[in-house]
């Protein structure tokens, strides 16, 4: 059998997220990721940019690590439509062979990718946190967290090309812009490929705080501790001063206390901040699967066995009614000096 | 109205608990239940079929011969038919070599209207059976679907929960959908309900009722492979702070926060 490093490397593909026209910040995260892999296979990157109307420059993710950009306009993609999407993301693969290509783990990401997966036949690794080149085989080494983010799980796709994977965003930084230079290509795509099934009906953007927890550098979540629902109040003055985000753990939404989308955990929102803060949360499996990877994460609980604790940087023990007034002055006094 | 619900069998995450010297997720003796989010698909499947009047709901599974308790608690639920796909040959599938087999089920069991199934399960968590099956079977289909209403004989309108907020979309049947649990609120079984399930004969189907090249099936025919399993610890080294101590906690956590220039 052929392994990698005898075959010619083919070069990665990262598929990038337009949002209202504009490059999401996940592109470049994955831009980056992108070039340190061609590194270590000796390829190139480019970067796939699908959308209608483009109101940023799609030349940007050369100076993050492209070395050509495949950029494609077309009334049909102003809005997410996930069977064309599907369909042009197969047809530049079908064309230009790539061996690796990376996606954001968003939901357009989560929903296009996996069609892609089973038009051009080939593997997907769902939610990636380790992305390298093995140096014996040259193959994509996919970690991921695997049965409630306990264990690391790494996955290799050794037949099948090109070998993909999804990220979600905020997993890898976006590297320092530097001075380089690539090229923008539009390639010709096949009209009848830009034809749907299915209608776009509308959107309707929340502005409602904490919908987007996944994007914000802080996170202050609640459990049942909080008593009741207007407690959340309270987490949200504190979410405000940092401008962060109101997470929760399942029991709290099930109790109809906050509304699904602030949910933290395997049945909610994976997040990943640099501060997360766990409030009258006790730290069940299932929410600890949802926040670990935070970079510093402080627990506030009475309980002094709360598992919560065990995964903290910082236990504070004690009445979270007491602790959390006193951290919102302390903070406030702090923004005034 | 002939609708699909493809379920899977998980474990009960509320009974795993952590081990606290290794920080492993402790498995044994927990239990196995229907993955919650296919409680949602398969209660949409009901309203529909009830709401068209007629039709019938078929809860479709891949998985060990246990997998059967999850088919009779659909059964148990108001499901009309249940089919266990079970060979030795479809163990250790990832998600293409899964949604070959399912695909492959549905093209021989079918014509549907409609195929319902959770976003995600709870094991796996990655979401990709229900689209990679409509991409097999050419079906138009749409993912975490918080909404729907059937606005036509032929038409049903959904509503995505995205990250902005809500998207919605219009598909004409066959098509498939993937469900969030705002979608609905799963009922209980009833004690008929129940009774007719312990009773219910399920059909089972292996390979040589799909006839799927081997190559093609469980481990051997999965593009992806695991290769390795590592358990990383959780090296977090807490400090505590209560009682008379919890002033110098706050002090630390605003030292935390101006360390990561979040103050």
């Amino acid at each position: 059998m052929q392994t990698e490093t005898t075959r010619t490397p083919s070069g990665i593909f990262v598929l990038g997220e337009m949002r209202n026209g504009h490059i999401h910040s996940v592109t470049l995260e994955l831009t980056g990721k992108g070039r340190e892999l061609a590194a270590a296979r000796g390829c190139t990157v480019t970067t796939v940019l699908l959308g209608g109307e483009f109101k940023d420059d799609p030349a940007d993710p050369i100076r993050y690590g492209a070395d050509r950009i495949l950029a494609v306009n077309h009334p049909s993609l102003e809005h997410f439509d996930q069977e064309i999407i599907a369909k042009v993301t197969a047809h530049l693969i079908e064309t230009e062979k790539p061996e690796i290509v990376l996606a954001p783990a968003t939901t357009a990401g989560r929903t296009y990718l996996p069609a892609v997966a089973a038009l051009v036949n080939t593997g997907l690794t769902a939610d990636c946190t380790g992305l390298d080149i093995d140096p014996e085989t040259g193959l994509l080494l996919q970690t991921r967290p695997a049965i409630g983010g306990n264990v690391m799980a790494t996955i290799k796709t050794p037949n099948h090309r090109p070998q993909m994977s999804t990220v979600r965003p905020r997993t890898f930084r976006i590297p320092d812009p530097e001075g380089r230079t690539g090229e923008v290509l539009h390639p010709p795509v096949p009209e009848h490929l830009f034809s749907s099934r299915i209608r776009n009906d509308g959107m309707e953007y929340l502005e409602e705080q904490g919908a987007n927890i996944q994007d914000l550098d802080v996170v202050i979540s609640g459990g049942k501790g909080l008593k009741r629902p207007e407690s959340f109040r309270l987490l949200q003055e504190l979410a405000d001063l940092l401008d962060g985000g109101v997470g929760a753990s399942r029991p709290t939404v099930e109790a109809k206390w906050i509304p699904y989308p602030h949910q933290v955990g395997l049945s909610g929102k994976v997040v990943a901040p640099k501060l997360y803060m766990a409030v009258g949360i006790s730290g069940a499996v299932q929410h600890l699967a949802g926040m670990q990877t935070a970079q510093t994460i402080v627990a506030v609980n009475k309980d002094p066995e709360a598992p919560i604790f065990r995964v903290a940087d910082v236990a504070l023990c004690g009445d979270l009614f007491d602790i959390v007034p006193r951290l919102i002055e302390r903070i406030k006094k702090e923004k005034r000096s | 109205m002939k609708i699909a619900v493809l379920v899977k069998q998980v474990p009960d995450t509320d009974e795993v608990k952590m081990d606290p010297e290794k920080g492993t997720m402790v498995r044994e003796g927990v239990g196995a239940i229907m993955n919650p989010l296919d409680m949602n698909a398969l209660e949409a499947a009901l309203a529909l079929k009830r709401g068209a009047g007629d039709g019938e709901v078929t809860v479709l599974s891949m998985g060990p011969p246990q997998t059967e308790e999850a088919l009779r608690e659909a059964i148990a639920l108001g499901a009309d038919k249940a089919l266990l796909l079970t060979d030795r040959a479809f163990a250790g599938a990832d998600t293409w070599a899964t949604s070959r087999v399912l695909a492959e089920a549905i093209r021989k069991t079918g014509p549907f209207d409609l195929i319902l199934a959770g976003e995600k399960a709870t094991d796996g968590e990655t979401g990709q059976v229900g689209p990679e099956v409509a991409a097999m079977l050419d079906l138009p289909f749409s993912t975490y679907v918080s909404a729907l209403e059937r606005i036509s004989p032929a038409e049903i309108r959904v509503r995505r929960t995205i990250e902005e907020g809500y998207q919605y979309q219009i598909l004409s049947f066959p098509c498939l959908l993937t469900v969030l649990s705002d979608l609905n609120e799963p009922s209980m079984p009833t004690l008929a309900g129940k009774k007719k399930a312990r009773r219910f004969s399920l059909e089972t189907a292996g390979n040589e009722a799909l006839d799927l090249p081997k190559e093609e099936l469980g481990l051997s025919g999965s593009p992806t492979r695991v290769v390795r399993i590592s358990y990383p610890k959780i090296t977090r080294n807490t400090e505590h702070f209560s009682g008379s101590h919890l002033d110098e906690g706050i002090e630390r956590v605003v030292a935390l926060l101006k360390e990561q220039a979040l103050l």
